[in-house]
């Protein structure tokens, strides 16, 4: 065991059905720091959440979430961690206020110091104005915000956040980012999940990517940018036939195919020299490549180019 | 235990917070209790007045009606995000459970008390000393707290919340089907046989011993039997309902 670290997770596994969720993860997160779980919908980061915060059992693998095994020490674990899902664990019949009075009492306050840490959270959460109404009538910002001012009211040292910002207007993700930035400046340790590279980006010193169950690539945003090229240069076939050869000539590297409007997409850093080099290799007779272009690469190609390096590495190990 | 509080203190709020539904409760044994005895009493025929017969049966409905409301709010918890929540902050799912039950028991001595002083109004006359009408206030609540453990089971058991306030009914069949409302006797034979060995005779029949201060000796002991046996079963069977739906 290292004390350093608030989450150290080897080899989790698990399954649902016939279908493995996790397929051997392994995470080390140090203490007070941000940690993004980035992947698309279903690529386990709800389940890895889930098993960190002792709701589900992994299937194999062993978990320390704060110092304490998630299996055989659960309610220490639960002494010293929160969970925010997906769905807003509030009473929508209940005042903004009395949930956070009411969880203040299962996080074993007094009465007294689950009403004084009530208000204190609902004047940082800026829900004063609202404290005496009833959760049914707020926002989805508001609700989020409550929802994560309801899971602090313990004074956890590890804060689970599962997507936190899904299905938030532009405005209240921002107020959401603001918030995670200010409990990261706390001290407290942040395990985050989210499908846009753009916030694991902003928030989170390492971002482990997750896709099928398993850690694909992990690192800084600057050392994943590195990994992955930024740009993807898109390629118009002059023809069926010349498609068919750009095609053949990628081959696996093609990370965009769109064989209607005859076009390629392969990663690229954007430079001219590149580029150059890239149009020269596939089409030294200059009659296959109709037009091109260079654009972003999105979340999807990013996706791409990472498991397609995965597999080539895989490849080379044989 | 001081988690059981909280969560019965959240159970009995919820419960205010929504009125239509609190009303429904209350009122409805009420309403059953006038139709019974105006409506259906002049043509039972049982050698006493009948409303002094049918108290304790309206007072079953009642609590199997009230039953359906745990049922309802069980399953609503269960579809909802904040059973993680109390789990993450190491609640029990026993104890969430045990505030909703206790919450049923409280609102159910309310529509008790609000049945019984009704029934007075339009006649009912208890022979009862203090200590015999504790002794059936008891056994009424034992087996709101038996019937309430079966409703979080079955709350447990659904998926959709109309699903749950089925059990009303389900449960509202055994009412029927027993001394509750008419003499077990003048039942056709097939059906006399169910009548008599189901926990609604018994608990009826001792409820109804103890009120109107009968002599003859009461089927306490199988009525407690019924009680107990459902209570444990339902503990046990929601204790292991509740792992399996948070399971996943």
């Amino acid at each position: 065991m290292n004390d350093d670290m608030a989450i150290e997770a080897s080899g989790l596994v698990k399954s649902y059905r016939d279908v493995r969720v996790l397929d051997g993860v392994d995470l080390n997160i140090p203490r007070g720091s941000v940690f993004a779980l980035l992947g698309p919908n279903g690529a386990g980061k709800t389940t890895a959440v889930r098993i960190l915060a002792t709701l589900t059992e992994a299937d194999a693998g062993r978990a320390r979430v704060a110092g304490f095994d998630v299996r055989r020490e659960r309610s220490a674990v639960r002494r010293r961690i929160s969970l925010t899902g997906q769905f807003a664990a509030l009473d929508d019949a209940q005042t903004g206020e009395e949930n956070l009075r009411m969880m203040g009492r299962l996080a074993r306050l007094s009465r007294a110091e689950a009403a004084a840490r009530a208000n204190e959270l609902i004047g940082r959460f800026d829900l004063t104005a609202a404290a005496r109404r009833r959760v049914g009538t707020y926002s989805g910002g508001m609700r989020r915000r409550l929802d994560i001012a309801a899971s602090l009211v313990g004074r956890p040292s590890v804060i689970f956040l599962d997507e936190p910002s899904t299905g938030l207007d532009p405005q209240s993700r921002l107020t959401m980012w603001q918030v995670i930035e200010g409990l990261a400046a706390e001290g407290v340790t942040v395990f985050l999940t989210t499908q846009y590279l753009e916030e694991a980006e902003r928030l989170a010193e390492t971002i482990a990517v997750l896709d099928g169950g398993r850690v694909i690539a992990q690192g800084t945003a600057a050392e994943l940018k590195q990994r992955v090229a930024a740009q993807r240069l898109d390629l118009t076939g002059a023809s069926e036939a010349a498609y068919d050869d750009l095609t053949r000539h990628f081959g696996g590297r093609a990370i965009h195919r769109d064989h209607t409007s005859l076009t390629l997409g392969v990663p690229t850093d954007g430079s001219a020299a590149e580029v150059r080099a890239l149009l020269d290799a596939a089409d030294p007779g200059r009659t296959l490549v109709a037009s091109f272009a260079v654009r972003g690469a999105s979340l999807d190609d990013v996706f791409l180019i990472l498991t397609h390096h995965d597999k080539a590495k895989e490849t080379a190990h044989v | 235990m001081s988690n059981a509080l909280t969560m019965t203190g959240r159970s009995l709020r919820l419960s205010g917070r929504s009125p239509e539904a609190l009303l429904t409760a209350l009122l409805l044994p009420v309403m059953l209790m006038v139709v019974f005895v105006y409506l259906f009493g002049g043509a039972v025929s049982i050698g006493t007045a009948y409303v002094d017969y049918v108290v304790p049966g309206v007072l079953l409905l009642c609590a199997v009606t009230g039953a359906a409301t745990t049922a309802v709010t069980v399953c609503q918890d269960m579809g909802g995000g904040i059973i993680d929540r109390f789990r993450s902050l190491d609640v029990r799912g026993t104890v969430v459970l045990a505030g909703h039950v206790v919450a049923g028991l409280l609102r159910n001595l309310a529509s008790t008390v609000l049945v019984v002083a009704v029934a007075i109004g339009i006649g009912f006359r208890p022979h009862a000393s203090a200590a015999d009408f504790v002794a059936a206030l008891g056994m009424l609540l034992f087996f709101v707290a038996a019937v309430s453990w079966l409703a979080a089971a079955f709350g447990l058991l659904v998926r959709a919340p109309e699903a749950a306030n089925s059990a009303t009914f389900f449960l509202m069949f055994f009412c029927y089907a027993s001394s509750a409302f008419v003499p077990v006797h003048t039942m056709p034979t097939w059906l006399r046989g169910f009548a008599e060995h189901q926990p609604a005779t018994p608990v009826t029949e001792t409820i109804r011993g103890l009120l109107l201060g009968h002599a003859s000796p009461l089927p306490l002991a199988s009525a407690l039997a019924w009680c107990a046996g459902i209570g444990i079963v339902s503990i046990a069977l929601s204790a292991i309902l509740f792992r399996r739906r948070t399971a996943a």
